[in-house]
């Protein structure tokens, strides 16, 4: 009994985890129809930058977390206003090459400077271990990603609806042009929105060195993991996608530990079997666009 | 003329033969004998040629993008590999054929789910399936050797005759046969009515369903005839190299393979063939320049193609051929890639 809690445990963080990770992909995706397979390296990018600046040049590891999102966000923004901004209308194919082409190009650097051993982040104590609720073994560094991650969702829940610059995007995404003529800058709104997500994939992938391995192949191994959350999420709300992050953690989790040789295959067989029966996400709109 | 007139005209002028296709096959044949020594190499871009033109059916006739046609090429291979390790299938030409059809038979009941769907599922739910059978093959790995891969293939003689050489030249022949071969089965297939009607759902699906054309049943049928080529090019593979392992499934295959038929260009069949040669140019090159990390380079080569864009590039490279054609035929260029591209 006890396991099957700890699990459940394990699985939410991992999904917690995962969206952060994968929310700025529902973004770009989702909303602005633009197939990104390039979304991990910014992950990596976070997550690097983290490593190096706590374990080399000794910063402390809540100093670090910050760093990995806004270094995210710098090369999300650059390469935004540099490349991804002219392909918006190009077909997916092409989307498909450039952005597979951005991943081999950040695989190949990472391996180039950093090596291609998978690294750790020192952590501070405070992190490090368990303690026992109920007897339920509760990971110190799993509960940290699951208070972080879930202030962030209840962060930009807010941001989405209640403040002007939520009601802008959405704006912006429902009808771009409507919502120029009623004087909303697209192109900016859509690049902030494109760099923030960047920006939180970076944050992810500075928690998610301890539990899901940062290694320079980052960017491939979980290309489809973060793909799954964005398209049976679906992409009207975030709250698709964070149930689908949850649901694909606690999965995988359960999956790896009850049948370790089946694992990745119920997770596979159960994205094409949802995108088969609702081909615009379990939790999207009807209204294919 | 009557307009079906014209349009069979047109058609039929497509489908003849030009001077430059005899001489890209006399050329590919020549480079049999002009490089001895590299045939394991030639065999190589023989088999990433063959690939790359099944794709080249889905994508640049029926406007099919695909992440995870490397499912039909494992396929291939490990059936070739099973049959002949087993020893159920000795004769590696009807073992060749029959590995095909078991990729064709993956490809048929896929290809229902791949219809459904527009171009994002559709790109999901391929990748999802190669990735589903790289993760079946390390779970049997009873069966597939699990990371280890098929070992101790032996080859018999093909057609109990030409045995496989170790300096490739048997297996060089042999692909570059069944290439032919099967190259003249894809063009008989896209300049036929057939051909014409899939790119009509290419251009436009709700036109195309309009006119009576049975939108979902032809996407089956070619979908299902590109997996027999890749399954053919996944045998091919097995039975010259003596290999099968998990990365025939890697999603690097299916992404270097698009890479391939970027380069030569869609949708007239010599696309894959001619990227096959340059992709594996390319790679000799950067793998010169720096061993480890020719991953980079073509990373930069894919970002320039789409950030330059494929029409623009294709005509760069056609200036000078179709120049010199026009100054010494003094007609139109004849070498053009077909319109409709770099959207």
């Amino acid at each position: 009994m006890t396991s099957i809690l700890t699990n459940l445990f394990d699985g939410v963080a991992y999904g917690m985890l995962l969206f952060v990770l994968a929310c700025g992909l529902a973004v770009t995706l989702g909303l602005m129809n633009f197939v990104n397979l390039a979304h991990g390296a910014f992950a990596m990018a976070g997550g690097y930058v983290c490593a190096v600046l706590v374990n080399q040049m000794g910063w402390p590891f809540f100093a670090g977390l910050p760093l990995a999102f806004v270094s995210a966000a710098a090369i999300g923004i650059v390469l935004e206003r540099l490349l991804y901004r002219h392909l918006y209308a190009r077909s997916h194919l092409d989307q498909v090459l450039f952005s597979i082409g951005l991943v081999f190009i950040s695989v190949a650097a990472v391996d180039y400077i950093m090596g291609s051993q998978r690294i750790f982040i020192n952590l501070p104590s405070v992190l490090e271990g368990q303690f026992d609720v109920l007897g339920v073994g509760i990971g110190r560094y799993r509960l940290m990603i699951i208070v972080i991650c879930g202030l962030l969702t209840a962060g930009l829940q807010l941001v989405l609806a209640r403040t002007r610059f939520g009601s802008r995007l959405r704006a912006a995404v429902d009808d771009p042009r409507v919502a120029s003529g009623l004087g909303i800058n697209v192109p900016q709104v859509f690049a902030f929105t494109f760099a923030f997500g960047c920006g939180l994939a970076g944050l992810g992938g500075a928690l998610s060195a301890e539990v899901l391995g940062l290694d320079p192949y980052f960017p491939l191994k979980f290309m489809i993991y973060f793909l799954i959350v964005v398209t049976v999420g679906g992409s009207s709300s975030i709250t698709g996608p964070f149930l689908a992050s949850l649901l694909l953690g606690i999965g995988d989790v359960a999956g790896k530990y009850y049948v370790p040789k089946m694992g990745p295959f119920v997770i596979y067989t159960l994205m094409i079997v949802i995108l088969i029966w609702r081909p615009n996400g379990l939790f999207g709109r009807t209204a294919a666009r | 003329m009557s307009a079906p007139d014209d349009v069979g005209y047109h058609a039929r002028r497509h489908a003849r033969w030009h001077v430059g296709e005899i001489v890209f096959w006399v050329l590919a044949l020549a480079s049999a004998f002009l490089f001895p020594s590299r045939y394991l190499v030639m065999t190589d871009i023989v088999r990433l040629g063959l690939f790359a033109m099944s794709i080249d059916l889905i994508l640049g006739y029926a406007g099919i993008v695909s992440l995870g046609h490397a499912a039909f090429f494992g396929v291939g291979a490990y059936s070739a590999g099973l049959m002949a390790l087993h020893g159920v299938v000795t004769e590696p030409l009807l073992a060749l054929v029959l590995a095909g059809c078991a990729a064709m038979l993956l490809g048929f009941v896929t290809s229902f789910l791949v219809i459904r769907g527009v171009d994002l599922t559709r790109l999901m739910v391929t990748l999802g399936i190669a990735m589903l059978l790289e993760a079946l093959a390390e779970s049997f790995s009873g069966i597939t050797g699990g990371t280890d891969g098929l070992q101790g293939i032996e080859m018999q003689p093909i057609l109990g005759i030409f045995a496989f050489d170790m300096f490739g030249r048997t297996g060089f022949f042999y692909s570059l046969i069944v290439l032919f071969v099967l190259f003249l089965l894809a063009r008989r297939i896209v300049h036929s009515p057939f051909g014409l009607s899939l790119r009509a759902i290419k251009n436009n699906p709700l036109r195309a369903a309009a006119i009576g054309i049975p939108v979902n049943r032809r996407l089956i049928a070619i979908y299902t005839v590109a997996a027999f080529y890749a399954g053919i090019a996944g045998a091919l593979f097995t039975q010259t190299t003596a290999l099968a392992s998990l990365d025939v499934f890697a999603f690097e295959r299916s992404a270097d393979l698009l890479l391939v038929l970027i380069i030569g260009g869609t949708g007239y069949l010599y696309g894959g063939l001619i990227g096959a040669v340059v992709f594996r140019m390319l790679q000799e090159v950067f793998s010169t320049i720096t061993p480890q990390y020719w991953q980079f380079w073509i990373g930069v080569v894919l970002v320039a193609i789409v950030m330059i864009g494929r029409a623009r590039l294709h005509r760069w490279v056609l200036f000078l051929p179709n120049l010199l054609i026009a100054q010494v035929a003094g007609r139109k260029a004849a070498v053009a890639i077909p319109e409709g591209e770099g959207q």
